[in-house]
Protein backbone atom coordinates (compact mmCIF):
# COMPACT_ATOMS: atom_id res chain seq x y z
CA UNK A 1 0.00 0.00 0.00
CA UNK A 2 2.07 3.27 -1.19
CA UNK A 3 2.47 5.55 1.68
CA UNK A 4 2.74 8.68 -0.12
CA UNK A 5 -0.60 10.66 -1.40
CA UNK A 6 -0.59 11.45 -4.83
CA UNK A 7 -0.47 15.23 -5.47
CA UNK A 8 -3.40 17.37 -5.55
CA UNK A 9 -4.80 17.82 -9.11
CA UNK A 10 -4.40 21.45 -8.40
CA UNK A 11 -0.42 21.25 -7.47
CA UNK A 12 1.57 23.45 -9.21
CA UNK A 13 3.66 21.71 -11.92
CA UNK A 14 7.27 20.57 -11.05
CA UNK A 15 9.72 23.20 -11.57
CA UNK A 16 12.18 22.57 -14.77
CA UNK A 17 15.32 22.19 -12.73
CA UNK A 18 13.09 19.90 -10.34
CA UNK A 19 12.15 17.61 -13.11
CA UNK A 20 15.45 17.44 -14.98
CA UNK A 21 17.19 16.40 -11.81
CA UNK A 22 14.55 13.68 -11.18
CA UNK A 23 15.09 12.23 -14.73
CA UNK A 24 18.76 12.43 -14.47
CA UNK A 25 18.98 10.90 -11.53
CA UNK A 26 16.49 8.15 -12.63
CA UNK A 27 18.61 7.72 -15.76
CA UNK A 28 21.99 7.72 -13.65
CA UNK A 29 20.30 5.09 -11.44
CA UNK A 30 18.85 3.13 -14.13
CA UNK A 31 22.44 2.77 -15.69
CA UNK A 32 24.23 2.22 -12.18
CA UNK A 33 22.39 -0.93 -12.20
CA UNK A 34 23.06 -1.96 -16.08
CA UNK A 35 26.84 -0.78 -15.20
CA UNK A 36 28.34 -3.85 -16.74
CA UNK A 37 27.04 -2.03 -19.80
CA UNK A 38 29.38 0.49 -19.81
CA UNK A 39 32.10 -2.07 -21.06
CA UNK A 40 30.57 -2.17 -23.75
CA UNK A 41 31.38 1.03 -25.97
CA UNK A 42 34.31 0.97 -24.67
CA UNK A 43 35.45 -2.38 -25.90
CA UNK A 44 33.91 -1.59 -29.48
CA UNK A 45 36.30 1.14 -29.23
CA UNK A 46 39.37 -0.80 -28.54
CA UNK A 47 38.32 -3.95 -31.03
CA UNK A 48 37.81 -0.91 -33.87
CA UNK A 49 41.38 0.30 -33.08
CA UNK A 50 42.73 -3.19 -32.82
CA UNK A 51 41.70 -3.78 -36.45
CA UNK A 52 43.89 -1.40 -37.86
CA UNK A 53 47.33 -2.61 -37.18
CA UNK A 54 46.12 -5.95 -37.24
CA UNK A 55 44.67 -4.79 -41.44
CA UNK A 56 47.92 -2.42 -41.83
CA UNK A 57 50.70 -4.21 -39.95
CA UNK A 58 52.89 -2.83 -37.61
CA UNK A 59 54.64 0.01 -38.89
CA UNK A 60 54.49 3.14 -35.62
CA UNK A 61 54.96 5.82 -39.01
CA UNK A 62 52.62 4.60 -40.74
CA UNK A 63 49.63 4.63 -37.32
CA UNK A 64 50.37 7.50 -35.92
CA UNK A 65 49.80 8.96 -39.11
CA UNK A 66 46.39 7.94 -39.61
CA UNK A 67 46.23 7.77 -35.56
CA UNK A 68 43.52 10.50 -35.41
CA UNK A 69 41.20 9.77 -37.88
CA UNK A 70 41.06 5.97 -36.76
CA UNK A 71 40.44 7.34 -33.02
CA UNK A 72 38.07 9.17 -34.18
CA UNK A 73 35.99 6.97 -36.06
CA UNK A 74 36.08 4.51 -33.43
CA UNK A 75 34.42 6.59 -30.83
CA UNK A 76 32.14 8.06 -33.46
CA UNK A 77 30.95 4.80 -34.42
CA UNK A 78 30.34 3.53 -30.54
CA UNK A 79 28.69 6.31 -30.17
CA UNK A 80 26.40 5.53 -32.70
CA UNK A 81 25.93 2.41 -31.51
CA UNK A 82 24.49 3.29 -28.13
CA UNK A 83 22.30 5.61 -29.79
CA UNK A 84 19.80 2.92 -29.99
CA UNK A 85 19.44 2.61 -26.04
CA UNK A 86 18.60 6.14 -25.61
CA UNK A 87 14.93 5.88 -26.43
CA UNK A 88 14.50 2.11 -26.55
CA UNK A 89 13.82 1.25 -22.98
CA UNK A 90 11.42 4.23 -22.63
CA UNK A 91 9.31 3.15 -25.42
CA UNK A 92 9.19 -0.27 -24.54
CA UNK A 93 7.55 -0.18 -21.03
CA UNK A 94 5.75 3.25 -21.93
CA UNK A 95 7.35 5.70 -19.87
CA UNK A 96 8.52 8.04 -23.39
CA UNK A 97 4.55 8.35 -23.65
CA UNK A 98 5.12 10.01 -19.70
CA UNK A 99 7.32 11.92 -21.15
CA UNK A 100 5.46 13.25 -24.01
CA UNK A 101 2.39 13.84 -21.45
CA UNK A 102 4.72 15.37 -18.78
CA UNK A 103 3.79 19.32 -17.67
CA UNK A 104 7.77 20.13 -18.31
CA UNK A 105 8.63 20.93 -22.10
CA UNK A 106 9.57 18.09 -23.58
CA UNK A 107 12.94 19.37 -24.95
CA UNK A 108 14.14 20.15 -21.54
CA UNK A 109 13.65 16.46 -20.55
CA UNK A 110 15.42 14.81 -23.74
CA UNK A 111 18.20 17.53 -23.05
CA UNK A 112 18.67 16.05 -19.59
CA UNK A 113 18.48 12.86 -20.79
CA UNK A 114 21.22 13.06 -23.96
CA UNK A 115 23.54 14.48 -21.24
CA UNK A 116 22.83 11.30 -19.16
CA UNK A 117 23.50 9.45 -22.10
CA UNK A 118 27.04 11.32 -22.78
CA UNK A 119 27.96 10.93 -18.66
CA UNK A 120 27.52 7.21 -19.06
CA UNK A 121 28.90 6.29 -22.70
CA UNK A 122 31.04 8.88 -23.97
CA UNK A 123 32.85 9.91 -21.27
CA UNK A 124 34.40 6.48 -20.17
CA UNK A 125 35.16 6.45 -23.75
CA UNK A 126 36.95 10.23 -23.43
CA UNK A 127 38.71 9.18 -20.71
CA UNK A 128 40.27 5.66 -22.46
CA UNK A 129 40.98 7.64 -25.22
CA UNK A 130 44.59 8.34 -24.05
CA UNK A 131 45.76 4.89 -24.02
CA UNK A 132 43.88 3.98 -27.37
CA UNK A 133 46.04 6.92 -28.84
CA UNK A 134 48.77 5.63 -27.33
CA UNK A 135 47.82 2.04 -28.76
CA UNK A 136 48.40 3.68 -32.38
CA UNK A 137 51.55 5.48 -31.42
CA UNK A 138 49.81 9.12 -31.57
CA UNK A 139 52.61 11.79 -31.00
CA UNK A 140 52.17 13.14 -27.79
CA UNK A 141 51.78 16.80 -28.61
CA UNK A 142 48.48 15.72 -30.79
CA UNK A 143 47.31 14.51 -27.76
CA UNK A 144 46.11 17.59 -26.25
CA UNK A 145 44.01 18.81 -29.70
CA UNK A 146 42.20 15.34 -29.77
CA UNK A 147 41.01 15.02 -26.85
CA UNK A 148 39.81 18.92 -26.76
CA UNK A 149 38.10 17.94 -29.76
CA UNK A 150 36.83 14.95 -28.51
CA UNK A 151 35.30 17.10 -25.62
CA UNK A 152 33.43 19.23 -28.06
CA UNK A 153 32.90 16.71 -30.37
CA UNK A 154 31.32 13.61 -28.42
CA UNK A 155 28.33 15.82 -27.08
CA UNK A 156 27.61 17.31 -30.72
CA UNK A 157 27.67 13.55 -31.70
CA UNK A 158 25.02 12.52 -28.99
CA UNK A 159 22.82 15.53 -29.43
CA UNK A 160 22.29 14.80 -33.14
CA UNK A 161 22.44 11.54 -32.68
CA UNK A 162 19.24 11.93 -30.37
CA UNK A 163 17.38 13.73 -32.88
CA UNK A 164 17.82 10.58 -35.89
CA UNK A 165 17.32 7.87 -32.61
CA UNK A 166 13.97 10.11 -31.89
CA UNK A 167 12.73 9.91 -35.41
CA UNK A 168 13.19 5.93 -35.50
CA UNK A 169 12.19 5.41 -31.85
CA UNK A 170 9.88 2.15 -31.44
CA UNK A 171 11.12 0.60 -35.11
CA UNK A 172 11.49 -2.85 -35.32
CA UNK A 173 15.00 -3.37 -36.77
CA UNK A 174 15.98 0.16 -36.46
CA UNK A 175 19.81 -0.53 -35.81
CA UNK A 176 20.73 -0.31 -39.29
CA UNK A 177 18.55 2.78 -40.62
CA UNK A 178 19.75 4.23 -37.47
CA UNK A 179 23.30 4.14 -38.89
CA UNK A 180 22.33 5.43 -42.04
CA UNK A 181 20.83 8.35 -41.09
CA UNK A 182 22.50 9.35 -38.32
CA UNK A 183 26.22 9.05 -40.27
CA UNK A 184 25.63 11.35 -42.85
CA UNK A 185 24.82 13.83 -40.38
CA UNK A 186 27.70 13.60 -38.41
CA UNK A 187 29.94 13.94 -41.54
CA UNK A 188 30.71 18.18 -40.43
CA UNK A 189 31.64 16.73 -36.85
CA UNK A 190 34.14 14.20 -37.77
CA UNK A 191 35.22 16.62 -40.89
CA UNK A 192 36.31 19.04 -37.80
CA UNK A 193 37.14 17.19 -35.26
CA UNK A 194 39.41 14.93 -36.65
CA UNK A 195 40.35 17.80 -39.21
CA UNK A 196 41.47 19.95 -35.96
CA UNK A 197 44.04 16.82 -35.38
CA UNK A 198 45.24 16.34 -38.80
CA UNK A 199 45.46 20.40 -38.90
CA UNK A 200 47.81 19.70 -35.19
CA UNK A 201 49.99 17.31 -36.85
CA UNK A 202 50.85 19.24 -40.11
CA UNK A 203 51.49 22.25 -37.77
CA UNK A 204 48.30 24.57 -39.71
CA UNK A 205 46.16 26.70 -36.70
CA UNK A 206 44.12 24.44 -33.94
CA UNK A 207 41.76 26.42 -33.22
CA UNK A 208 39.78 27.64 -36.35
CA UNK A 209 38.20 24.05 -36.29
CA UNK A 210 37.87 23.80 -32.25
CA UNK A 211 36.15 26.92 -32.27
CA UNK A 212 33.76 26.06 -35.35
CA UNK A 213 33.21 22.32 -32.84
CA UNK A 214 32.07 24.66 -30.09
CA UNK A 215 29.91 27.06 -32.04
CA UNK A 216 28.02 23.77 -33.59
CA UNK A 217 27.77 22.42 -29.91
CA UNK A 218 26.32 26.06 -28.78
CA UNK A 219 24.00 25.75 -31.52
CA UNK A 220 23.30 21.98 -31.10
CA UNK A 221 22.58 22.32 -27.00
CA UNK A 222 19.46 24.72 -27.84
CA UNK A 223 18.61 23.40 -31.18
CA UNK A 224 18.77 19.85 -31.10
CA UNK A 225 16.41 18.74 -28.25
CA UNK A 226 13.84 21.11 -29.66
CA UNK A 227 14.17 18.70 -32.54
CA UNK A 228 14.00 15.46 -30.94
CA UNK A 229 11.03 16.51 -28.97
CA UNK A 230 9.32 18.07 -32.76
CA UNK A 231 10.38 14.25 -34.23
CA UNK A 232 9.66 12.14 -31.01
CA UNK A 233 6.12 13.51 -31.47
CA UNK A 234 6.40 12.98 -35.32
CA UNK A 235 7.71 9.24 -34.34
CA UNK A 236 5.06 8.12 -31.94
CA UNK A 237 2.25 8.95 -33.45
CA UNK B 1 -11.23 33.11 -52.95
CA UNK B 2 -8.15 33.94 -55.23
CA UNK B 3 -8.23 31.43 -57.94
CA UNK B 4 -4.73 30.24 -57.98
CA UNK B 5 -5.48 30.17 -54.18
CA UNK B 6 -8.17 28.06 -55.38
CA UNK B 7 -6.26 26.26 -57.95
CA UNK B 8 -3.98 25.17 -55.23
CA UNK B 9 -6.35 24.05 -52.07
CA UNK B 10 -8.48 22.45 -55.33
CA UNK B 11 -5.49 20.07 -56.52
CA UNK B 12 -5.05 18.97 -52.89
CA UNK B 13 -7.71 16.68 -53.52
CA UNK B 14 -6.81 12.88 -54.27
CA UNK B 15 -9.85 12.56 -57.08
CA UNK B 16 -8.90 16.25 -59.24
CA UNK B 17 -4.84 15.51 -58.66
CA UNK B 18 -5.18 12.33 -60.33
CA UNK B 19 -6.94 13.78 -63.27
CA UNK B 20 -4.43 16.67 -63.26
CA UNK B 21 -1.78 14.18 -62.58
CA UNK B 22 -3.11 11.96 -65.84
CA UNK B 23 -3.66 14.78 -68.02
CA UNK B 24 -0.09 16.61 -68.05
CA UNK B 25 2.63 13.83 -67.74
CA UNK B 26 2.67 13.02 -71.06
CA UNK B 27 2.58 16.64 -72.00
CA UNK B 28 5.94 17.00 -69.59
CA UNK B 29 7.72 13.66 -71.18
CA UNK B 30 6.59 14.85 -74.24
CA UNK B 31 8.25 18.38 -74.09
CA UNK B 32 10.99 17.04 -72.14
CA UNK B 33 11.77 14.68 -74.92
CA UNK B 34 11.92 17.11 -77.89
CA UNK B 35 14.15 19.30 -75.51
CA UNK B 36 16.60 16.73 -74.97
CA UNK B 37 16.98 15.61 -78.68
CA UNK B 38 17.74 19.27 -79.69
CA UNK B 39 19.77 19.59 -76.61
CA UNK B 40 21.88 16.53 -77.16
CA UNK B 41 22.15 17.32 -81.06
CA UNK B 42 23.27 21.06 -80.08
CA UNK B 43 25.44 19.68 -77.54
CA UNK B 44 27.32 16.83 -79.44
CA UNK B 45 27.14 18.83 -83.03
CA UNK B 46 26.90 22.69 -82.78
CA UNK B 47 28.53 23.49 -80.12
CA UNK B 48 32.28 24.04 -80.60
CA UNK B 49 34.83 22.06 -79.69
CA UNK B 50 36.90 23.54 -75.85
CA UNK B 51 40.56 24.84 -76.49
CA UNK B 52 41.68 22.79 -73.42
CA UNK B 53 39.69 19.54 -73.35
CA UNK B 54 38.54 18.90 -76.97
CA UNK B 55 35.16 17.07 -77.26
CA UNK B 56 35.09 15.25 -74.11
CA UNK B 57 33.87 18.57 -72.39
CA UNK B 58 30.70 17.65 -74.03
CA UNK B 59 29.70 15.23 -71.24
CA UNK B 60 29.33 18.50 -69.34
CA UNK B 61 25.74 19.13 -70.91
CA UNK B 62 24.49 16.18 -68.63
CA UNK B 63 26.54 16.72 -65.86
CA UNK B 64 25.61 20.21 -64.86
CA UNK B 65 21.81 19.87 -65.33
CA UNK B 66 21.89 16.78 -63.13
CA UNK B 67 24.01 18.75 -60.04
CA UNK B 68 20.96 21.70 -60.38
CA UNK B 69 18.39 19.11 -60.80
CA UNK B 70 19.97 17.36 -57.47
CA UNK B 71 20.02 20.24 -55.27
CA UNK B 72 16.50 21.64 -56.67
CA UNK B 73 14.93 18.75 -56.10
CA UNK B 74 15.90 18.51 -52.58
CA UNK B 75 14.88 22.01 -51.64
CA UNK B 76 11.58 21.21 -53.43
CA UNK B 77 11.53 17.99 -51.44
CA UNK B 78 12.07 19.95 -47.78
CA UNK B 79 9.48 22.61 -48.77
CA UNK B 80 7.09 20.50 -49.26
CA UNK B 81 7.56 18.03 -46.60
CA UNK B 82 7.80 21.48 -44.48
CA UNK B 83 4.47 22.04 -45.43
CA UNK B 84 2.93 18.82 -45.42
CA UNK B 85 4.53 18.87 -41.31
CA UNK B 86 2.32 22.32 -40.60
CA UNK B 87 -0.35 22.01 -42.54
CA UNK B 88 -0.30 17.98 -42.55
CA UNK B 89 -1.55 18.38 -46.27
CA UNK B 90 -1.82 14.70 -47.44
CA UNK B 91 -0.38 15.58 -51.35
CA UNK B 92 2.40 17.56 -50.37
CA UNK B 93 3.48 14.13 -48.36
CA UNK B 94 2.83 12.64 -51.38
CA UNK B 95 4.60 14.95 -53.54
CA UNK B 96 7.76 15.12 -51.15
CA UNK B 97 7.91 11.66 -51.15
CA UNK B 98 7.66 10.99 -54.97
CA UNK B 99 10.27 13.55 -55.27
CA UNK B 100 13.00 11.62 -52.91
CA UNK B 101 13.82 9.23 -55.76
CA UNK B 102 13.87 11.34 -58.90
CA UNK B 103 16.37 13.73 -56.73
CA UNK B 104 18.59 10.41 -55.75
CA UNK B 105 18.68 9.08 -59.39
CA UNK B 106 19.86 12.72 -60.68
CA UNK B 107 22.55 12.65 -58.06
CA UNK B 108 23.76 9.16 -59.23
CA UNK B 109 23.64 10.57 -62.46
CA UNK B 110 25.89 13.71 -61.63
CA UNK B 111 28.20 11.26 -59.68
CA UNK B 112 28.59 9.08 -62.33
CA UNK B 113 29.09 11.66 -65.23
CA UNK B 114 31.88 13.76 -63.40
CA UNK B 115 33.23 10.10 -62.66
CA UNK B 116 33.29 9.32 -66.37
CA UNK B 117 34.25 13.19 -67.04
CA UNK B 118 36.88 12.92 -64.80
CA UNK B 119 38.89 9.57 -65.83
CA UNK B 120 40.48 11.20 -69.05
CA UNK B 121 40.49 14.62 -68.25
CA UNK B 122 41.80 14.67 -64.57
CA UNK B 123 43.62 10.89 -64.82
CA UNK B 124 41.17 9.71 -61.76
CA UNK B 125 37.54 8.64 -61.01
CA UNK B 126 37.28 10.32 -58.06
CA UNK B 127 38.84 12.62 -55.81
CA UNK B 128 36.87 13.77 -52.96
CA UNK B 129 37.15 17.21 -52.75
CA UNK B 130 34.51 19.21 -51.09
CA UNK B 131 32.25 19.73 -54.15
CA UNK B 132 31.92 15.77 -54.93
CA UNK B 133 32.16 14.60 -51.03
CA UNK B 134 29.05 16.96 -50.27
CA UNK B 135 27.24 15.54 -53.68
CA UNK B 136 28.16 12.07 -52.33
CA UNK B 137 26.92 13.13 -48.64
CA UNK B 138 23.63 14.34 -50.52
CA UNK B 139 22.98 10.99 -52.05
CA UNK B 140 22.99 9.54 -48.87
CA UNK B 141 20.50 11.94 -47.50
CA UNK B 142 18.90 10.82 -50.21
CA UNK B 143 18.49 7.26 -49.55
CA UNK B 144 18.24 8.43 -45.98
CA UNK B 145 14.82 9.85 -46.95
CA UNK B 146 14.30 6.96 -48.97
CA UNK B 147 14.70 4.24 -47.12
CA UNK B 148 12.82 5.66 -44.19
CA UNK B 149 10.07 6.23 -46.05
CA UNK B 150 9.52 2.69 -47.15
CA UNK B 151 10.47 1.39 -43.12
CA UNK B 152 7.63 2.67 -41.00
CA UNK B 153 4.47 0.69 -42.38
CA UNK B 154 1.50 3.53 -41.99
CA UNK B 155 2.18 5.60 -44.91
CA UNK B 156 1.39 8.96 -43.47
CA UNK B 157 3.52 8.46 -40.54
CA UNK B 158 6.03 6.95 -42.61
CA UNK B 159 6.34 10.17 -45.14
CA UNK B 160 6.23 12.73 -41.83
CA UNK B 161 9.07 10.90 -39.99
CA UNK B 162 10.89 10.92 -43.89
CA UNK B 163 9.45 14.63 -44.77
CA UNK B 164 11.64 15.71 -40.91
CA UNK B 165 14.85 14.35 -41.85
CA UNK B 166 14.72 15.89 -44.90
CA UNK B 167 13.79 19.17 -43.68
CA UNK B 168 17.01 17.92 -41.09
CA UNK B 169 19.20 17.23 -44.25
CA UNK B 170 18.81 20.40 -45.52
CA UNK B 171 19.45 22.46 -42.77
CA UNK B 172 22.82 20.71 -42.35
CA UNK B 173 23.86 20.60 -46.44
CA UNK B 174 24.97 24.18 -46.25
CA UNK B 175 27.15 23.19 -43.17
CA UNK B 176 28.52 19.47 -44.53
CA UNK B 177 28.90 21.73 -47.83
CA UNK B 178 31.18 24.32 -46.17
CA UNK B 179 32.62 22.24 -43.45
CA UNK B 180 33.79 19.83 -46.31
CA UNK B 181 34.75 22.50 -48.28
CA UNK B 182 37.14 24.17 -45.19
CA UNK B 183 38.69 20.55 -45.23
CA UNK B 184 39.59 21.00 -48.69
CA UNK B 185 41.56 23.91 -47.81
CA UNK B 186 43.44 22.23 -45.00
CA UNK B 187 45.13 20.14 -47.60
CA UNK B 188 45.17 22.10 -50.21
CA UNK B 189 48.96 21.15 -50.75
CA UNK B 190 48.09 18.08 -51.84
CA UNK B 191 46.37 18.25 -55.56
CA UNK B 192 47.03 21.18 -57.74
CA UNK B 193 44.13 22.07 -60.48
CA UNK B 194 45.60 21.15 -63.76
CA UNK B 195 42.58 21.99 -65.68
CA UNK B 196 41.19 25.77 -64.86
CA UNK B 197 37.23 26.22 -65.49
CA UNK B 198 36.82 28.30 -67.94
CA UNK B 199 34.00 31.07 -68.60
CA UNK B 200 31.41 29.93 -70.66
CA UNK B 201 30.82 30.92 -74.09
CA UNK B 202 27.48 31.86 -75.46
CA UNK B 203 27.98 28.86 -78.00
CA UNK B 204 28.54 26.67 -75.56
CA UNK B 205 25.09 28.45 -73.48
CA UNK B 206 22.69 27.38 -75.41
CA UNK B 207 22.76 23.59 -75.37
CA UNK B 208 23.15 24.03 -71.33
CA UNK B 209 20.27 25.78 -70.86
CA UNK B 210 17.89 23.62 -73.05
CA UNK B 211 18.87 20.81 -71.58
CA UNK B 212 18.38 22.54 -68.18
CA UNK B 213 14.90 22.95 -69.36
CA UNK B 214 14.71 19.57 -70.30
CA UNK B 215 15.82 17.83 -67.02
CA UNK B 216 13.27 20.65 -65.29
CA UNK B 217 10.25 19.03 -67.76
CA UNK B 218 11.31 15.25 -67.57
CA UNK B 219 11.88 16.15 -63.61
CA UNK B 220 7.88 17.34 -63.05
CA UNK B 221 6.70 14.80 -65.67
CA UNK B 222 8.15 12.08 -63.38
CA UNK B 223 7.16 13.57 -60.11
CA UNK B 224 3.07 13.93 -61.38
CA UNK B 225 3.25 10.50 -62.21
CA UNK B 226 5.21 8.73 -59.38
CA UNK B 227 2.85 11.20 -56.99
CA UNK B 228 -0.36 9.58 -59.16
CA UNK B 229 0.31 6.10 -58.62
CA UNK B 230 1.52 6.66 -54.68
CA UNK B 231 -1.68 8.72 -54.40
CA UNK B 232 -3.71 5.97 -56.24
CA UNK B 233 -2.36 3.27 -53.79
CA UNK B 234 -3.05 5.13 -50.91
CA UNK B 235 -6.30 5.76 -51.64
CA UNK B 236 -7.05 2.46 -53.73
CA UNK B 237 -10.46 1.48 -51.47
CA UNK B 238 -12.16 4.53 -53.12
CA UNK B 239 -14.23 4.08 -55.75
CA UNK B 240 -12.75 6.88 -57.68
CA UNK B 241 -9.72 5.22 -57.37
CA UNK B 242 -11.28 2.15 -58.74
CA UNK B 243 -12.58 4.21 -61.80
CA UNK B 244 -9.46 5.65 -62.71
CA UNK B 245 -7.73 2.35 -62.47
CA UNK B 246 -10.09 1.18 -65.09
CA UNK B 247 -11.23 -1.38 -62.72
CA UNK B 248 -14.15 -3.77 -63.56
CA UNK B 249 -17.59 -2.84 -61.57
CA UNK B 250 -16.70 -4.38 -58.05
CA UNK B 251 -18.83 -6.96 -56.96
CA UNK B 252 -21.69 -5.17 -54.93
Amino acid sequence: MPTERAPAIDAAPPSLAGAGRALFARDLALAWRRRGDIAQPLVFALLVVTLFPLALGNDPALLARIAPAVLWVALLLANMLGLDGLFRGDAEDGSLEQMLLAPVPLAWLLAVRVAGHWLTTSLPLLLAAPVLAEMLHLPRAQLGVLMMSLALGTPLLALIGSVVAALTVGMKRSGMILALLALPLYVPVLVFGAGSVMASSEGLPVLVPLLLLGAGLALALVLAPLAAAAALRIAVT
Amino acid sequence: MNPVLLWFHRLGSPPLFDAFAARWVPWCFAIATVLMLWGGWEALFVAPTDYKQGDGYRILFIHVPSAWMSLMVYALMALYAGIALVWKIKLCEILAMACAPVGAVFTAITLATGAIWGYPMWGTWWDWDPRMTSELVLLFLYLGVIGLNASIEDRRAAARAAGFLAILGIVLLPVIRYSVDWWGALHQQQTIRLFGESAMHASMFKPLIIMVIATKFWFVGSLLQRARVDNLRREAGKAWARAAAGAPEARA
